[in-house]
């Protein structure tokens, strides 16, 4: 089974309570080891060293964005793998959603690639009218 | 000593062999105040894995059958461990206990400043250095290999995200803004091409934010040996941040105010200018 990783959005209300509260729960009663972090955010400003095993092997990350979490840790060194991390975002789906995803035992990579990240053509901005 | 120096305790929740489980609400409200009090807390059972640790310190807390749990089942790594019974202590203690052990292991105290700070998306950054020529507070600078970096993350200007509107490539996020893409999600191709993302603040001041400050400020410093009205100086910052207030609504007040004088801004301006300017030069000769 893939490692948990949730992060608690402590030092901001971008993650909706009722959210992050009930995956918090819900984590807890599962019977599943998991390590817990206060704010991903400030780890990354303070550089912490925790990261970069935090980033090994298959993890699942209950956080926000995909692309934030991602340079969140690229940018401090501690590259999560593309293949073998998924994040789940908090700010945008269900707990229930979350909590499925993050006990099974499957893993479905989805941190964003350099492809997803190139620009649009001239065909493909809107035009003006 | 800067927050990058200084050490953090985790704490680890112990409720495997050897020990009795918590009541689930007990195991709730306890990892809910460790982590809204700033700690990082791994839960571990026998069931599933969690993150090796190797250095920094470690509390284990638990309710062990012999006040500590058998050896053979925590790691033992080169860090300091301690162990804590909680068998007979209640929410309150146990939060007590931790803030102690925290204090004496001289690990950092959480909680003093928000953690806001760009974040370089570089799947997308081109390295025109852009936005480290924009920022007056020394929070870009590059690496090694001449890369950008955001080096100083608490210099940054709390809520505030000008810089993401000045990169050509939507590349600066802020995980911690409301809304999109500068929160973390996907850049669409309207972002690119729309008003959402293209708020120059370069341009916003009639061209260069810089020159036009810079103007401001000889025109100001003339005034000033004339008359040396500091209300007026004031005045004219004021406008003058009025202004960029009115046309990026999502920088905060707070920081407008908080910006240097327009003298300190030219200076400031110029050295990160100056900054870019070799980071590029650099980089032309690496590439050349
Ligand atoms: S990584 Fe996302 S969820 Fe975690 S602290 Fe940063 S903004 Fe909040
Ligand atoms: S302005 Fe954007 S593209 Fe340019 S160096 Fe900064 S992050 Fe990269």
């Amino acid at each position: 089974m893939p490692r948990i990783l949730y992060c608690h959005c402590a030092y901001a209300q971008v993650v909706p309570p009722d959210t992050k509260e009930e995956v918090l729960r819900q984590l807890c009663d599962s019977g599943v080891a998991f390590d817990a972090v206060a704010d991903l955010c400030e780890m990354a400003a303070r550089k912490d060293p925790a990261l970069k095993r935090y980033a090994e092997g298959d993890v699942k990350i209950a956080a926000c964005y995909p692309r934030a979490v991602k340079w969140i840790f690229g940018g401090v060194g501690c590259k999560l793998n593309n293949e073998t991390t998924e994040v789940l975002n908090m700010r945008t789906e269900q707990a229930e959603y979350i909590m499925d995803t993050l006990l099974t035992d499957d893993i479905s990579p989805n941190l964003p690639d350099d492809n997803d990240a190139r620009k649009p053509t001239e065909e493909e901005l809107p035009t003006a009218n | 000593m800067s927050i990058t120096e200084e050490s953090t305790l985790r704490v680890l929740l112990y409720e495997g062999t050897g020990s009795t489980e918590l009541e689930s609400e007990d195991r709730f409200n306890t990892m809910s105040r460790l982590l809204e009090s700033g700690y990082t807390v791994t839960r571990a059972t026998g069931n599933g894995k969690v993150a090796s640790h190797d250095r920094g310190s470690m509390l284990v807390l638990g309710q062990f059958a012999d006040g500590q749990p058998p050896a053979d089942q925590v790691e033992q790594p080169e860090a300091s461990v301690r162990f804590q019974d909680i068998s007979e202590l209640d929410q309150d203690a146990i939060i007590e206990t931790v803030e102690k052990t925290r204090d004496e292991t001289g690990a950092a105290e959480h909680g003093a400043w928000k953690p806001w700070f760009p974040v370089i998306d570089y799947d997308r950054c081109t390295n025109c250095m852009q936005c480290l020529s924009f920022c007056l507070f020394n929070v870009y600078g590059v690496d090694d290999d001449n890369q950008i970096q955001a080096q100083h993350h608490d210099n940054c200007k709390t809520n505030c995200p000008a810089c993401s509107r000045v990169c050509p490539e939507a590349a600066i996020m802020f995980p911690k803004y409301k809304t999109g893409p500068i929160n973390g999600d996907k850049v669409t191709a309207e972002d690119m091409s729309g008003e959402k993302m293209k708020v120059d603040i370069s341009a916003l001041l009639g061209g260069d934010v810089y020159s036009a400050l810079r103007n401001r400020s000889v025109q100001a410093q003339e005034r000033f040996s004339k008359e040396r009205d500091e209300k007026k100086a004031l005045n004219e910052r004021q406008k003058c941040m009025k202004k960029l207030a009115e046309s990026a609504t999502d920088i905060p007040k707070e920081v407008l105010m908080s910006l240097p004088s327009p003298d300190e801004i030219a200076k400031k301006a110029d050295e990160a200018k100056a900054r870019a300017e070799a980071a590029l030069a650099r980089q032309r000769e690496l590439e050349g």
